[in-house]
């Protein structure tokens, strides 16, 4: 995973940062809104910080029909291949001006069609300049 | 106003260096020659009542060690075989053990056997045993055990029906010295058991 490159987010405004996501071919993650109670979100959550988490938007989920030789199809509602989540976050206008990082976790679980990966929380971090 | 920054990250949501070293087995039944089984692992873990299930207790028979959890699909469709392996086998000594390595443990267990009605074992795994199995990163993963407690086959990820049951049957008829006797070759060895039930 590379390191994000800073980013400028003005106080007293919203700003939006996009996490693009790349799957391993084959493999899909359970969307945020899983067609199955036990399947296992995925979901992208911000710590506190200087800026405000306000939001986080998923993509458009892809339902798909996986079947493992000699069973039954089952629809799911995943995300593959490349894939943005978008996050808001509010900059107080008070916020302090510098640089300053924002600490998240990504929880996913990970399938392809015979076998899952445990669930995995992934940290994640933002390098932010508040500027004025 | 709004500030849209793009950000150049790509988080690779995947595990390369899980799925490289998959030992991926081929889809047909294989059992291990009786000279290269090892032992498995003993584990001492709970089903839901609280009682303590171990695979010790079941030496002598023929065991099908489930690794599983509710939020893996795969592992969904092996659930209905296993039942009709435990219907149909489980008076010729053989059992199918689930454990389960879901994080919410009993909470989100319960629900799921109380829709599905398994008729079979399942206790909540361990970090321990897990490690002792290889660490299960992949589900499902199943071990074939025989009647003397050492692992006879082993699959990682969904592999058919066919394949189980040819394995279970191929052990299950196999003859052997310890199915009468809970796992105990008597003192005075096979035959003044044999001499004993005559």
């Amino acid at each position: 995973m590379t390191p994000p490159p800073p980013f400028k987010a003005k106080a007293g405004t919203t700003v939006e940062a996009r996490l693009p996501i790349e799957m391993q071919a084959g493999y899909h993650v359970n969307s945020n809104m899983p067609l199955d109670q036990y399947l296992i979100p995925l979901r992208l959550t911000w710590d506190k910080g200087v800026l405000e988490p306000v939001g986080v938007e998923f993509p458009k989920p892809v339902v798909e029909k996986y079947q493992a030789p000699g069973t039954p199809a089952t629809t799911i509602s995943v995300f593959t291949g490349k894939f943005e989540v978008v996050s808001k976050f509010k900059v107080p206008a008070d916020a302090k001006q510098g640089p300053t990082t924002i600490t998240g976790k990504l929880r996913y679980q990970a399938c392809n069609n015979v076998m899952c990966l445990q669930p995995k929380n992934l940290d994640v971090a933002l390098q932010v300049d508040v500027i004025r | 106003m709004t500030m849209k920054k793009s950000l150049t990250w790509i988080a690779r949501v995947s595990a390369v260096a899980l799925i490289a070293s998959c030992a991926f087995i081929p889809d047909e039944a294989h059992l291990y020659p009786e000279k290269e089984r090892k032992t498995a692992p003993d584990f001492s873990l709970k089903d839901g009542d609280g009682k303590v299930v171990k695979l010790s207790d079941y030496r002598g028979k023929v065991v099908l060690v489930n690794f599983w959890a509710t939020w893996c699909g795969p592992c969904q469709e092996e659930l209905p075989w296993f039942k009709t392996f435990q219907h149909d086998y489980k008076d010729r000594n053989f059992t199918v053990l689930g454990l389960s390595v879901d994080d919410d443990g009993w909470k989100a267990i319960k629900p799921f056997l109380a829709k599905n009605d398994l008729n079979y074992p399942v206790v909540l795994a361990d970090d321990h045993t897990e490690m002792l199995y290889g660490n299960v990163e992949n589900l499902p993963t199943n071990f074939v055990i025989d009647a003397q407690g050492r692992i006879a086959s082993h699959h990682i990820g969904l592999v058919s029906k066919k394949t189980y049951r040819e394995e279970i049957l191929g052990l299950l008829e196999t003859p052997t010295h310890v199915s009468q006797t809970n796992g105990r070759v008597p003192a005075n060895g096979l035959l003044a058991f044999l001499r004993t039930t005559r």
